[in-house]
């Protein structure tokens, strides 16, 4: 094909075959480009709709009020603060036990495996369990945890069930970004007489731990919203007071009793509104949710900026 | 930069440790756990929260939401002190109960009013008969009665279409038992929804639509929907909460229920939570938009606790048009 239109290229009938073969391939260009606008500005206008009518519903009722009210069956008194202190507590313990045994569990595949049967199983299911649905999560946590552990329905199963969602996501993360480190680095250190453990502590975690915290915080974001496996494990629906607080032992030290407390979470709190008969807690669904997106884009947020912030500061 | 890390596990291992050593021996407030149907939800919530209002948290109440079955699960193992049911419990429940040695009280809380709803443009249908619905909801009609003229020649040549409850619901079990004769027994074709706002949605927007939903819904959108009186028998009757008081919206009012658990009961702040429950049920029903069951039910309730009526007076079956005399009145059993 191309050294015949080469040939032909030496004749003026050949220029212009070439010219509209150009002007054609441009046409597609700007075609696949203008369906490719399309489709962006189809996704970011349904999400600006969405967005802009939980805003319009939901603004009006967000209040310091509704940060500290407990749940009501008043519309107007009903509040979230049952949910949004659940959610942070059981994203507090879901962070306190993925991001170690995720990391480990990255380095570990990346730096120290053998490249044998055994791993390469390991590494498939990893990939594999970042694929399974968060129901699933739900129904293994609700026999492994909640009745094998005797946990309950409390913040600690909840946590741990969120924990192993998002574990494929960190260790995914973890080994993406130590794959990132030029192999040059392990090298040099190597040269001057490292250890493994050295090499791993003074240049593998600190260069990876942009790219680490960016896959724990994206994995924290999609645990915030889940939903079906906290209701599995029997989230409750009306809880109108909070978890003991960690300083309340009177021995002076920290009480972990929180861990087993029943607890609720945003998403949902915003589902039984939703689902209510009066009109007026859709407001309040919709003021929720809008707290919920802004934890959301907050997180992914923090997320940029600490890639951002961390990749200046290493050079290679 | 590794130091951040050390002192993370170093976290992790302190909670994990806290996981193991948690049973405290410092006391927080006692927790009442109920949990069960979606339908008796909103009622035990006013409850609790005017509960522990009362008594400033001295001690808490959680309410769960996985449905009568799902909560006579949860009880029957002993991990609630307290169910919700839109039904009776039934035969194989009873033996779950049996099996852990759950010994329980069955109280009567309110009556709900299942309502047959139409849109609002729709000018022909002002009150169904029994006979008329059975023609509608039996699994025979599925594919054949899509018509309003197919269900009654006077009515005009109009598209059908139906909004119900979904399958596992106690609604669906009653409304099926209460017009079709048989609990569970309906045609499939029609548009299920668990979320009643989603049937809502659907009966106001559609000409030809007929639903039904609890009555509480109705109320919250009286403007969206029309009711139907229904005919049992002896004429069209309305579903209003002086019709089901007096007994004469029938079949379709039922009683809805909360399930004590015998041993919790032994539990100072079980006892108090049912107590107040019974005391102030009435104007906390009627705000909820349930209708309240005549003041003597709620002081029987506490009679049959105080005199040890234990277990339930249905015998493990789902009956329908039952007067709460009837029911008060009837022997109860394990």
């Amino acid at each position: 094909m191309i050294p015949k239109s080469f040939t032909a290229a030496t004749s003026e009938a050949g220029v212009a075959e070439i010219r509209r073969m150009i002007a054609r391939h441009k046409t597609w260009d700007w075609l696949f480009g203008l369906l490719g606008t399309l489709a962006l500005l189809f996704a970011t206008l349904v999400f600006a709709a969405l967005f802009g009518q939980m805003l319009i519903n939901g603004v009006p009722h967000l209040s310091w009020e509704f940060f500290t009210s407990f749940p009501s069956r008043r519309a107007a008194s009903a509040g979230i603060l049952s949910a949004w202190v659940g959610t942070v507590l059981v994203m507090l313990v879901t962070a306190i036990v993925a991001v170690p045994l995720g990391i480990g569990a990255g380095i570990y595949l990346e730096e120290y495996a053998r490249k044998n049967l055994l791993t390469d199983i390991i590494e498939i299911n990893v990939t594999n369990l970042a694929g399974v649905p968060s129901i699933i999560y739900g129904l293994l946590a609700l026999g492994l945890f909640v009745y094998q552990f005797g946990l309950g329905q409390s913040i600690a199963a909840a946590g741990l069930t969120l924990a192993l969602l998002i574990l494929p996501v960190v260790i995914v993360a973890t080994r993406e970004a130590i794959r990132a480190i030029p192999q040059n680095v392990r090298e040099g250190a190597y040269a001057c007489g490292a250890s493994k453990w050295q090499v791993v502590s003074h240049h593998i975690i600190p260069y990876s731990l942009p790219g680490i915290m960016t896959g724990v915080i994206i994995g924290l974001a999609r645990a915030i919203g889940e939903t079906a496996p906290i209701i599995t494990i029997g989230a409750l629906t009306f809880i109108a007071f909070l978890p003991p607080s960690p300083f309340s032992s009177p021995d002076h030290l920290l009480s972990f009793e929180w861990l087993l407390a029943p607890f609720t979470v945003m998403p949902i709190q915003m589902f039984n509104w939703l689902s209510r008969p009066e009109e007026a807690f859709q407001a309040n669904a919709a003021a929720a949710g809008l707290v919920l997106v802004v934890m959301t884009l907050s997180m992914n947020a923090i997320a940029i900026w600490i890639r951002y912030h961390f990749r200046k500061k290493i050079k290679w | 930069m590794n130091q951040p890390a050390r002192k993370s596990t170093a976290v992790a291992i302190a909670v994990l440790s806290g996981l193991v050593l948690s049973p405290s021996a410092f006391a927080a407030p006692p927790v009442v756990k109920v949990d069960g149907s979606s339908t008796v939800f909103p009622i035990t919530e006013a409850v609790a929260e005017e509960f522990q209002k009362a008594r400033k948290g001295a001690i808490n109440v959680t309410v769960g939401i996985s449905g009568t079955g799902g909560g006579f699960k949860k009880f029957c193992r002993g991990e609630t002190d307290i169910a919700n049911a839109s039904r009776p419990i039934l035969k194989k429940e009873m033996d779950d109960c049996a099996k852990t040695g759950i010994r329980y009280y069955e109280l009567p809380v309110a009556y709900d009013a299942l309502t047959v709803m139409v849109n609002p443009q729709n000018t022909f249908v002002k009150s169904m008969t029994v006979a008329e619905l059975k023609k509608i909801w039996e699994p025979g009609a599925q594919g054949r009665i899509n018509n309003w003229k197919d269900v009654n020649p006077a009515w005009p040549d109009q598209k059908l279409k139906l909004y119900g409850a979904g399958a596992d619901s106690g609604t669906f079990d009653y409304f099926t038992e209460a017009i079709v004769g048989k609990a569970k027994s309906s045609r499939g074709d029609y548009t299920a929804s668990e979320d009643d706002n989603v049937l809502v949605q659907g009966i106001a927007g559609d000409k030809g639509a007929l639903g039904y939903f609890g009555f509480a819904y109705y109320i919250e959108n009286q403007k969206k929907l029309k009711a139907v009186a229904i005919d049992g028998g002896k004429g069209p009757v309305a579903p209003t909460p002086e019709n089901v008081d007096n007994g004469s919206y029938q079949p379709l009012s039922r009683p809805i229920f909360i399930y004590v658990s015998e041993k919790s009961l032994d539990k100072p702040e079980i006892r108090d939570f049912v107590d107040f429950y019974m005391k102030n049920a009435r104007p906390l029903v009627k705000e909820v938009k349930y209708i309240p069951l005549p003041a003597k039910a709620y002081s029987g309730n506490l009679d049959h606790i105080a005199r040890k009526k234990l277990g339930t007076v249905f015998a493990g079956q789902n009956e329908t048009g039952l007067t709460i005399e009837e029911l008060m009145k009837r022997e109860a059993q394990l």
